[in-house]
């Protein structure tokens, strides 16, 4: 506990430092990053030697916020979250110090540095606290900081839209634990979460309301298809090694949120898996769809977080039906690739977040249909977007497919259970096939687009590889993707302890080693990856064998006898997506602005796609409309006197004070 | 086991491209002309597989990657499948899973491999590729999830080789949907009509061979391979299932699932003779209705 | 050592000097007096806590933020802003001290109904924070310049601190930190607001702020 304790401080010491070394923008980047790669290393100790050990470190302090004590607690659970936190942290800082090199003329790098390194601390706290104070101070600490950090291209209009989405989202969002935790806190009597545990409200309709606020509350930050709509803004909007780490990183904080309060609540009803399954293919499915819609390669990413969610969900949801139909096996497998999948999810994300930037900084645009053959001028930002692509699809042998086969290990397994729920299973399997074909077709159309063929634009044309300290951390994470997928058993085997702590606070039945069968799977699994990556390795050294010595020559792309092709007749990232797009319009409705030439003289001729997000469009425009409708008659209340403002609140101040004396 | 395993691995690549020459030949016996040879795909391998090759100034070593990953691909996959009775090369719980992954790599790898080239043609192909794929896997699935009920059993080794006379006569409904959901997905995935039709070569109505234009030489020879092995393997499922012989004796056995593979390949040939190809807006509704079977299936074969 | 009920009238009499001055540096003095009080009422209220140093520190800590630091800080304000002297009151100084007795009466009243810890020295030490909470509302509503608004939240604050006291045996550290947290976020508005509006409109009438307001669309 010290030792992740003294991580936290180094980390918030390179924050402070880089806000004091504000004036040289270089010494304030480097101060931070340091602070956070060093903090970021004893943090990783610390959280491996939980996982290894499997032991609980803890830290109890009294003080004088009624109800409670200061608890901070270094479980396996927090662990499994740290290790990606860390990890991506420590890499996303390094990577930052370059990437906003070339920010330094406008933006204060050192408030930047500053609130990265307070946002980092604050999660890990949040991972930590197991007082709801506690909790909710380093919830709103880390909420707070990260919309200075989506604001930090202040002088964009977008950006400053985002970040108020994200402010209004994150807030209503933090409404509901508030009144979440009242609940619990009520009903334990006190605001510690063992406590709350051991109220025993297994069962009780409070149990239900509570489980309800959590899946809206945490559901926010996760960014559950419908309550995502701050994502696909905050995330384009941030630099990109910040909208790496918001979507490695802080969404997870919702899922870790959710599973902490499913296990104070003890055994779950089983509706509440399906509710959480039903949860998990809306985002998963909806999520991949929009991504597949869109133009802008962050975009796209952050709708790709929205549908990583929902397999993380999906997996939650199987291990609390497995929990509630008393089915282990299922539960483990369903939790373990949740929390596989997590860990996943900031490697291959965080990998294709920073490859996007660095996209972006090379070409100058994050418009798909501007970029194009990318890999022969930066083959490693190229060939690591290429890993994350496979990685995010879940296609072997890469880490996506572990996460991903545990989640249907988990799901086969209830659909052969003699008495099971199948109809979650076949939901479970039908909504990941689904994501994996679309996300298949979403990732070749992203890289294909933007990596392969021939430039699109000038800008692209002229790009170049991006900085060592870019590189770097890119190829790093790559290697991550590679290095987890072959070492998954034993990955798993770090996991473990983390799924028997949820799965036993979930009441699960304790039978002997449910996680034996998958690990036995994963391990089979991992051969076939080495036997077909040797596959590769064979076939390649034989086509080598067979070309030496032979005419190999170059020529130009057989266009089927068109003599003169030029790179604008190049299959675009819309005319790819768009068989799915139409077959998916009902839920879509892309709008179309089309200029068709007609005639023998045709005028030039325009087509433009534009894809509105759903809920945004469906629900939260036409709300917001109203309310302001409806609260304009009482805009003669707003007349900017601070005087009569301030008397408003002496006023109800008063009278709340009246009342309740003269009552 | 691991022998006998890799000696059916064997007769897989060996036996993989007669599939081709069943269809051409059945196809031809309908058009009323003699036809190519049955063993005309070996003679085109075989010349590919001499040649030197031509690449196009646009492409990058994901072109050149393509193929290779591609076939690795399928035989990891083919090593999954368990094939006439004998247990495969690798065989775990959930084994099937990987199986349908590896195809999409596969995919993948021939679609970056198209997309690679720059080509507005191969990119049409490769987005129908995807699309069409992404509607066939959750059927192929939900298909495996039903056999896998009717076995309580989570490996394809103990699901295929659950399935006996025994249950066709009891169960014979559920697997009836679940073997038409695979074949529409065994026709969608190895470009059939009426998904795709190989045949013509009007590049506007193919998915497939558009994709694979610009390959040359050995790398096409790589390319041609895989499809054949593709078709054994999603053709193998379907055997299994449909010709379910459990003699005991390998040889009988082994007999058995190749003969049911080459009247597989023949009924295509009759499929393709008799068809016309679906219209590309129509396919999805086909695809769907696969899952929607397969769905079905699964609904039967559970025990409420 | 000192007589914690002649503070506290002290007090009440200062708040009436408030509401009635008509010039901006005897109002900058007047609560500056009142922060002398307060300091003083801390080592009145507590000579008997087990730690004197504690209630030195705190009387110590008040007395020289309230007394000295802030009246410096607004008087230099007020220097560098070069505004007018006079309050430019909304409500009249006679009517205002009118409403003051109004608000002393429900003070009293309140006071008398609410349900207090045992062992608060003075019976009157409620009743004399809320009315400072009061009044020090009703210089932020019901005058025009901003620097006067400034005074009338350090009034609010004292108000606060004077109600702390009532608590702060059951709670002092978090009472002392919400002290110091409330001092800061007022000077630090203080100094943003005084310089931001004096550099945006050249003049620290609040009243101009309305400019600011959201057109109806």
């Amino acid at each position: 506990m010290g030792l992740l304790l003294l991580g936290i401080a180094c980390v918030a010491a390179g924050g402070i430092a880089a806000l004091a070394a504000s004036r040289s923008p270089a010494r304030a980047s480097r101060l931070a990053a340091a602070g956070v790669v060093t903090g970021a290393v004893l943090g990783l100790v610390a959280a491996g030697r939980v996982l290894l050990t499997a032991r609980t470190e803890e830290l109890v302090r009294a003080w004088d916020v009624p109800y409670g004590a200061i608890v901070l607690r270094l479980d396996p659970l927090a662990a499994i979250f740290l290790v990606p936190l860390f990890v991506l942290s420590a890499l996303a800082a390094v990577y930052g110090t370059r990437y906003l090199a070339d920010e330094a003329a406008h933006h204060s790098l050192g408030a930047h540095w500053f609130h990265l390194c307070t946002l980092l601390a604050a999660m890990a706290v949040v991972l930590l606290a197991r007082n709801a104070v506690l909790f909710l101070v380093a919830w709103e600490v880390m909420s707070l900081a990260a919309y200075f950090l989506v604001t930090f291209s202040h002088e964009r209009e977008e950006a400053r839209e985002a970040g108020w989405t994200y402010l209004v989202a994150t807030h209503l969002g933090t409404a509901f634990l508030l009144a979440m935790f009242v609940l619990l806190g009520r009903a334990a009597g006190s605001l510690d979460f063992d406590r709350m545990r051991q109220a025993g409200l297994a069962g009780s309709p409070l149990a239900t309301a509570v489980f309800l606020l959590a899946v809206v509350g945490f559901g926010t930050k996760a960014g559950f298809f419908g309550l995502h709509v701050w994502l696909p803004e905050a995330h384009p909007a941030a630099p990109s090694h910040v909208s790496a780490l918001m979507s490695g990183v802080m969404i997870k904080m919702g899922i870790f949120g959710l599973i902490l309060v499913l296990s104070l609540l003890g055994p779950p009803r089983l509706w509440w898996g399906g509710a959480l399954v039903g949860i998990g293919a809306a985002s998963g499915v909806l999520g991949v769809l929009f991504a597949l819609a869109q133009h802008d390669l962050k975009r796209l990413l952050a709708y790709h977080s929205v549908e990583n969610i929902g397999i993380i969900t999906l997996g939650l949801g199987l291990g609390v039906t497995g929990a509630a139909a008393g089915l282990p096996v299922v539960s483990f497998a369903g939790f373990a690739g949740a929390l596989f999948h997590v860990l996943n999810h900031a490697l291959f994300k965080g990998l294709l977040f920073l490859g996007a930037g660095a996209v972006a900084q090379a070409t100058g645009s994050r418009n798909l249909d501007r970029q194009g053959g990318l890999l022969r001028r930066m083959p490693w930002t190229g060939g690591t977007f290429l890993v994350g692509a496979a990685a995010i699809s879940g296609l072997p042998p890469l880490n996506g497919f572990v996460s991903e086969f545990l989640v249907y290990f988990g799901a086969f397994s209830a659909a052969v259970a003699p008495r099971g729920a199948v109809v979650v299973a076949l939901v479970v399997i039908a909504a990941l096939a689904l994501i994996g074909g679309l996300a298949v077709a979403c990732f070749a159309k992203a890289f294909g687009v933007v990596v392969l063929g021939e430039p699109r634009s000038t800008r692209a044309r002229d790009a170049h590889e991006v900085g060592r300290a870019m590189r770097g951390p890119m190829a790093l994470l790559a290697l991550a993707c590679v290095a987890v997928a072959l070492a998954a058993p034993l990955a798993l085997r770090l996991v473990a302890p983390a799924v028997a702590q949820v799965a036993t606070a979930l009441g699960v039945p304790a039978a002997e080693a449910p996680l034996v069968g998958a690990t036995a799977a994963v391990t089979a699994v991992v051969w076939v990856f080495l036997a077909v990556i040797a596959g590769v390795a064979l076939l390649a050294l034989a086509r080598r064998l067979l070309l030496r010595g032979r005419a190999v020559t170059r020529a130009g792309t057989w266009d089927c006898g068109y003599a003169a092709p030029t790179p604008r007749m190049q299959y675009t990232a819309s005319s790819f997506a768009q068989p799915l797009v139409d077959l998916f319009s009902p839920l879509l409705r892309t709008e179309r602005h089309e200029t068709v030439p007609e005639g023998p003289f045709p005028a030039p001729g325009s087509f433009a796609s534009h894809t509105a997000d759903l809920a945004a469009r469906a629900v939260y425009l036409p709300l917001f409309a109203g309310a302001a409708k409806a609260l304009g008659s009482l805009r003669w209340l707003q007349h900017g006197r601070v005087q009569l403002y301030v008397l408003y609140i002496a006023l109800t101040l008063l009278v709340l004070l009246v009342w309740k004396v003269a009552s | 086991m691991t022998g006998a395993a890799l000696a059916r691995l064997g007769a897989a690549l060996l036996l993989a491209p007669l599939l081709y020459g069943v269809i051409a030949r059945t196809k031809a016996f309908f058009a009323g002309r003699t036809g190519a040879p049955l063993l005309q795909r070996y003679f085109d391998l075989a010349k590919l597989l001499r040649k030197g090759a031509v690449y196009s100034e646009t492409t990058t070593w994901v072109f050149r990657a393509g193929p290779v990953v591609s076939l690795a691909a399928v035989l990891g996959a083919l090593a999954l499948l368990p094939m006439a009775g004998a247990p495969a090369v690798f065989g775990f719980a959930g084994d099937f899973v990987l199986l349908a992954y590896l195809l999409g790599l596969a995919r993948f790898a021939t679609v970056l491999a198209a997309l690679d080239t720059g080509s507005a043609f191969e990119g049409m192909g490769a987005s129908r590729e995807v699309q069409f794929s992404a509607l066939a896997e959750p059927a192929l699935l939900l298909a495996l999830v039903a056999l896998a009920r009717n076995a309580h059993e989570l490996s394809l080794g103990s699901i295929l080789g659950a399935v006996s006379g025994e249950t066709w006569r009891h169960d014979a409904a559920a697997l009836t949907l679940v073997t038409a959901a695979l074949f529409v997905v065994f026709l969608a995935e190895n470009s059939r009509v009426p998904v795709d039709d190989p045949t013509t070569h009007l590049e506007l109505t193919m998915i497939h061979e558009v994709m694979v234009l610009d390959s040359s030489g050995p790398d096409l020879a790589l390319v041609e391979l895989g499809a054949a092995l593709k078709m054994w393997l999603l053709g193998g499922l379907v055997v299994s299932i449909v010709v379910p012989v459990r003699s005991g004796n390998p040889w009988i056995d082994l007999g058995a699932f190749v003969a049911g593979l080459l009247a597989l390949a023949a009924l295509v040939g009759v499929v393709e003779s008799t068809m016309a190809r679906l219209r590309l807006l129509r396919v999805p509704a086909l695809l769907v209705s696969a899952g929607v079977l397969a769905a079905l299936g699964l609904a039967l074969m559970a025990e409420w | 050592m000192f007589e914690a009920h002649t503070l506290l009238v002290g007090l009440i009499l200062v708040d009436f000097m408030l509401l009635a001055s008509s010039r901006l540096g005897s109002c900058i003095r007047q609560v500056a007096f009142q922060g002398l009080l307060l300091g003083l009422l801390s080592l009145a209220e507590h000579a008997g806590w087990g730690a004197p140093w504690r209630s030195w520190a705190l009387a110590l800590g008040s007395i020289g933020v309230k007394a000295v630091l802030f009246p410096w800080l607004l008087r230099r304000a007020l220097r560098d802003a070069d505004v007018r002297r006079e309050m430019e009151p909304f409500v009249g100084f006679t009517a205002s001290i009118l409403v003051g007795v109004v608000m002393l009466g429900a003070s009293l009243w309140i006071g008398t109904r609410l349900p207090l810890p045992a062992g608060v020295v003075s019976p009157l030490l409620v009743p004399v924070a809320l009315f400072t909470m009061l009044v020090g509302l009703f210089l932020i509503v019901a005058r025009r310049k901003a620097i006067t608004q400034v005074l009338g939240y350090l009034v609010v604050e004292n108000g606060i601190y004077l109600f702390g006291l009532t608590l702060a045996e059951d709670a002092p550290l978090s009472v002392e930190l919400g002290v110091l947290l409330d001092a800061f976020v007022a000077v630090f508005i203080m100094g943003i607001m005084i310089y931001q509006i004096n550099r945006e409109f050249d003049h620290i009438d609040a009243d101009r702020l309305t400019s600011l307001r959201d057109e109806a669309s």
